[in-house]
């Protein structure tokens, strides 16, 4: 462990440089952070993660935005455990009806102020699942969204660009709209 | 001498055998396989159901025979298989929630994947409207003095997939988990019917995200079954690179995972930038981080590159000088090894009476490995060891995974070496007579099973199987005896798919 410790000093690290913030993002969240959310926020956001019925592709890749090559930490984003410890609630998959209620619960359990992030195509609107006895569709049709990040999966990038937008909006530094 | 399933279908009349064979059998028959199942003469593969017809894939492991036996059920009632042989169990539920078969004499009736949410009953059968005033869940009774119970999910505290999990514990001691799913239900089979095939196989490579090369691979080699489509040789091969990528980036994956659920965060910090540096080969190479969409019946979608080829080479080379030190750390921290080994025990008669596949089968003894076992191309010209043990612990669950990202990187270099020229993809005929056709494909989880019936050029039924639908039950009887704080560090080293049960 030693060795691998000590190669690590001298190892250029992997962590790339930061994206810049998503420009359409930046415009879907202008109207929605407002001043007094960022004075109290920080410079940080506490993220909680809900599957509302995902195939689990946009986990891996939430998953990899915390590795050392995308390293989101460093921006101040961190995942919780809780949603009553969250800020941001992202939630991914087409929501399916036995999610639907957990869903619910779980925004209703995070304390205010809050934003939602909808992660993957299905999160817009049901993706492929759209039109299924089992899926209810997009996350907007059961709590209110204020970012979408489009993919299937997003890119860990996409996915940090995305973040990166809503933290500037919080931070309310460089917001030009 | 021949084998108990030429026997149990000695005279009936085969429908298809494409590539295996599929009898109609009358209720002394469907009995006395049940009772084969029982006996540990025959595995089970899979069961699903038809609107007025059950299903059941069994196989004589010995023998390495295939075949699938089914039973009319007229009045949507059938003798339960899960009386006498549990691994059906849940299974049998789901016919019951999707298509209204009740199975008789069940031991449990209770619905699995019908949260009464949908509006609906039995959906891909004769549907009804659902309850007005449903029952809540009853879950098992428990008894005893001083146990307490403890309520997880379905939104867990990781980046996971959603489940409910009952524990009952004594002090620190979980004495029975109940785990209750279904929540990422989306009527994935439901949309297949009368997909077209080129929407089927898109939906096929959305059951389960990490596994979307082995969906889209079992699914296209099905379809091809029922077309009898050839497949030219360098897709055969193509193939199976991806399915080996997607395996390696899985391993790597939840080698660090299951060390980050015992707090041993460097393995953790290591193992993603392997399982990355794979991810980005694959996107170099094919287009896509997870290969989503590369393989359809009659190919490939993207050709090979020579520039990728040596992407994945390099990377390959990588990942060979990085990680025996991270296997040696392992290996040698006594505090990490304190908490794998001994921990989460599948004892391996249950491996073997629910046919549990993948790293969960293997580290308990079963020696099944369908690329090995059913051997579909290009596997029987490869040359690689199907690695097992006997211990069914985490650590074993581990060390499987180990020797199987090994075992990988071997067999990519025979691919990228004896990679055939020609085309990577073939037409799909317009075929508008019924077929049938299954495939099985060994994905980094198990063997992933998927079966279908075209007809007018349409998917009529598409059955896809999971292997974690014969390894979550088995959560439940590892876990048993372990402490509650060790579930993480167990279910991780299982990895079962929810939103692939679910399905």
């Amino acid at each position: 462990m030693r060795r691998l410790l000590f190669e690590s000093l001298f190892r250029r690290p992997f962590t790339e440089q930061a994206p810049s913030p998503d420009e359409a993002g930046l415009t879907e969240l202008a109207e929605v952070v407002g001043q007094a959310a960022r004075r109290r926020l920080g410079r940080s956001l506490s993220i909680r993660e809900v599957d509302a019925g995902s195939c689990n592709a946009c986990e891996l890749e939430i998953h990899a935005i915390n590795n050392a090559y995308y390293d989101a930490e460093r921006f101040g984003l961190r995942f919780v455990a809780s949603p009553r410890h969250a800020d941001v609630l992202v939630v991914t998959g087409p929501v399916t009806k036995n999610m639907r209620d957990a869903l619910e619960r779980t925004y209703h359990a995070t304390p205010d102020p809050k934003w939602v992030v909808a992660i993957g195509d299905c999160a817009r609107d049901g993706g492929c699942f759209a039109g299924s006895y089992a899926v209810v569709g997009g996350v907007s049709e059961v709590i209110p969204v204020d970012l979408h990040i489009p993919g299937c999966p997003p890119t860990p990038m996409a996915i940090l660009r995305g973040l990166l937008a809503l933290l500037q909006q919080v931070e309310g530094n460089a917001v030009t709209i | 001498m021949a084998s108990l399933i030429d026997r149990i279908l000695d005279g009936r009349e085969i429908l298809h055998r494409r590539p295996w064979p599929r009898a109609v059998v009358g209720a002394h028959l469907w009995r006395f396989v049940a009772g084969e199942l029982a006996q540990g003469r025959l595995s089970l593969l899979g069961f699903w159901g038809d609107p007025s017809m059950v299903h059941m894939a069994i196989m004589d492991e010995a023998a390495a025979d295939v075949a699938i036996v089914s039973l009319d059920c007229p009045d949507h009632a059938y003798a339960s298989i899960g009386r006498l042989h549990p691994p059906a169990l849940r299974l049998e539920r789901t016919a019951n929630d999707l298509f209204g078969l009740s199975a008789q004499g069940s031991p449990d009736s209770r619905p699995w994947l019908d949260h009464n949410k949908w509006g609906v009953r039995f959906p891909l059968g004769n549907r009804i409207d659902a309850l007005p005033n449903a029952a809540p869940y009853r879950f098992l009774p428990v008894d005893g003095d001083g146990t307490h119970q403890i309520a997880v999910g379905p939104v867990h505290a990781g980046i996971i997939e959603p489940g409910h999990f009952r524990f009952t514990a004594s002090g620190e001691t979980v004495v029975r988990l109940e785990q209750r799913l279904g929540y990422t239900h989306k009527g994935v089979e439901g949309l297949m019917s009368g997909a077209t095939i080129e929407r089927a196989v898109q939906l096929a490579g959305r059951v389960s995200g990490d596994s979307t090369v082995a969906y889209a691979f079992a699914f296209s080699r099905a379809a091809e079954a029922a077309l009898e489509l050839a497949v030219p040789e360098r897709a055969v091969f193509l193939r199976a690179l991806l399915a080996e990528l997607e395996r390696l980036a899985n391993h790597l994956g939840d080698i660090g995972a299951i060390c980050n659920d015992a707090s041993f965060v460097l393995m953790h910090a290591h193992c993603s930038v392997l399982r990355e540096s794979v991810l980005r080969a694959a996107n170099a190479a094919f287009g896509h981080r997870l290969m989503r969409d590369v393989i359809v019946p009659g190919g490939v979608t993207r050709d090979l590159t020579n520039e990728a080829r040596e992407i994945i080479r390099t990377t390959l080379d990588n990942i060979r000088r990085r990680f025996p030190s991270l296997v040696e750390l392992y290996d040698n921290t006594a505090s990490l090894q304190d908490r794998t080994v001994d921990t989460g025990v599948l004892k391996p008669a249950l491996a073997r009476q629910y046919a549990a596949g993948g790293y969960t089968g293997r580290a308990s003894g079963r020696t099944f490995d369908a690329r090995r076992t059913l051997a579909y191309p290009p596997y029987d010209r490869l040359r690689f060891e199907v690695p097992t043990l006997n211990e069914g612990d985490v650590n074993a669950r581990v060390w499987i995974r180990v020797r199987e990202v090994e075992q990988s990187l071997l067999l990519i270099d025979q691919i990228l070496t004896g990679l055939p020229e020609g085309p990577s993809r073939a037409d799909v005929p317009e075929r508008s007579e019924a077929a049938e056709g299954m495939a099985i494909v060994e994905g980094f989880r198990g063997d992933v099973l998927v079966w279908l019936r075209l007809r007018g050029g349409l998917i009529e039924r598409c059955h896809l199987r999971d292997p974690s639908w014969f390894q979550w039950p088995l959560l439940e009887a590892a876990i048993e005896g372990n402490i509650v704080a060790d579930f993480p560090l167990c279910n991780k080293s299982f990895n079962c798919s929810y939103s692939g049960q679910d399905v």
